[in-house]
């Protein structure tokens, strides 16, 4: 599940950002052209990708600040857990 | 199609379509004058359910779809852009609460929020920015358990009547969302007179002396409001004011095709002119061209899809700008009468403005458009 989940993060990101070559652990924030526009964008397109509402306390730049970051939030708002807890 | 709540959209735009014609259209021009909307018409307003009917039946509300909720923003606008503008903000912070608000704020503030017996407005502008939005000029000081709140807002929409604010402030690095209520010690709210548009919404400034809140005031994520309450309540905003930019320019178009029709010159009617019918086809064209437009971004709301956001963006922009352009031609086609109370072309006009001002410049549009286009190209 992780991998198709890092496949389209990593789709959506490179198709914003054509010009970028993405490694996982890369820190898109810090790149210079990533702005709040795209941060909500990253959060509208992880709630419809993969059903799951963002809760407030996982709304940190931190948890999107690279594709393995962004796979980590995914795994942990689909987990079973995290489902049955409402998170 | 019904909503969730069992509402027919069609029934609902055709409620509000009377409302306007009846209610808002006659006396707009007096409200302008005024520079004030009676509370009648804000109760009347919430009597017909339209002050944040996007909001789910769960919390309360209708269920109503972003494309319909867009029209209804149409329609008002047709009728009176500060109305409109009340509609718009207080639909942000609604929004926003519903969106990233805590059980505790959703049954605090939502059911008031939904009847518009509580009215919201959105404080992020300062004298110091504007469309380059980071609350600098507002801090927001952890104190305990509390944060105490020190800044300026300005041109806050419907501020003067406002009884809960959503204010953004810089805590620490970050910014974040609060919900302030109007009463609260520290509060001072100046009206702003003598605008050139949109003088009817009530703009106010909102000064924060050491306003201190619990820290169930904050809304959303705390540091990270920029990329989430921000730019969520933002992109609603700018979807409404392209949805009333589409309003101004159909009331343009609906004035003059009434003058034209009724105006005398020497071998005939005005509208017999070529260059008249030419204005009157442009506004013909854009008013469709913008409908469309927002109607795209709609529905992708309604499908909580991302591209709404640059969808939103290009709708505002094509909207505000058809806007005061079919305004500048429906002042030109009327000649004096345009430039005279006795006719709505000069309100028009000086509404359309505003339009290219607020929820982002029309260069910030611009900029922010054409970064996609040179982004997804490279």
């Amino acid at each position: 599940m992780s991998d198709t989940t890092r496949a389209e993060l990593r789709q959506f990101i490179t198709a914003k950002y054509p010009a970028i070559e993405l490694t996982d652990e890369q820190d898109i924030f810090a790149l210079g052209f990533v702005n709040s526009l795209f941060a909500m964008e990253l959060v509208m397109f992880i709630e419809k990708s993969f059903g799951a509402r963002i809760p407030n306390n996982e709304l940190k730049l931190d948890h999107f600040r690279s594709v393995n970051a962004m796979v980590a939030l995914v795994q942990r708002l689909t987990t079973p857990a995290s489902q049955a807890s409402g998170a | 199609m019904t909503t969730a709540a069992g509402l027919d959209p069609e029934a609902v735009l055709a409620d509000v379509r009377a409302f306007v014609d009846t209610e808002v259209a006659p006396n707009a021009e007096e409200y302008d004058q005024n520079e004030r909307l009676p509370q009648s018409i804000l109760d009347r307003v919430g009597e017909l359910g339209l002050w944040a009917p996007f909001l789910p039946t769960e919390v309360g509300g209708a269920g109503l779809d972003f494309v319909t909720l867009g029209r209804i923003h149409e329609e008002v606008g047709r009728g009176c852009s500060g109305l409109r503008s009340m509609l718009t903000v207080h639909g942000m912070v609604s929004w926003a609460v519903g969106r990233w608000g805590s059980d505790e704020q959703h049954e605090r503030w939502l059911p008031e929020l939904i009847k518009g017996d509580t009215f919201g407005v959105f404080c992020l502008s300062e004298p110091g920015n504007g469309s380059d939005a980071s609350a600098e000029g507002t801090i927001a000081t952890e104190d305990g358990t509390d944060w105490v709140l020190n800044g300026h807002k300005k041109w806050i929409t419907g501020g003067q009547v406002a009884d809960v604010m959503m204010v953004f402030a810089r805590t620490g690095p970050g910014m974040s969302a609060f919900l302030v209520p109007t009463t609260t010690p520290g509060v001072t709210i100046t009206p702003i007179p003598n605008m050139l548009g949109t003088r009817s919404s009530m703009i106010a400034e909102i000064v924060l002396k050491d306003v201190r809140v619990g820290d169930d005031a904050m809304l959303g994520p705390r540091g990270w409001a920029a990329g989430t309450v921000m730019t969520g309540a933002l992109d609603l905003g700018r979807y409404s004011v392209a949805c009333g930019s589409v309003g101004i320019i159909q009331a343009c178009l609906d004035a003059c095709v009434d003058y034209t029709s009724k105006r005398s010159v020497r071998d005939g009617r005005l509208r017999d002119l070529q260059l008249i019918r030419r204005k009157v086809s442009d506004m013909v064209t854009s008013s469709r061209a913008a409908r469309l437009l927002c109607e795209h971004a709609g529905r992708l709301k309604d499908a909580s899809d991302p591209a709404t956001i640059m969808a939103s963006w290009v709708a505002k922009y094509y909207a505000s700008t058809s806007a005061v352009a079919a305004a500048n031609d429906a002042v030109q086609i009327h000649g004096a009468n345009g430039c005279s109370q006795d006719y709505p072309a000069a309100r028009l006009y000086r509404d359309s403005k505003i339009m290219e001002i607020i929820e982002g410049s029309s260069e910030l549009q611009q900029t922010t458009i054409a970064e996609e286009a040179y982004r997804e190209v490279a």
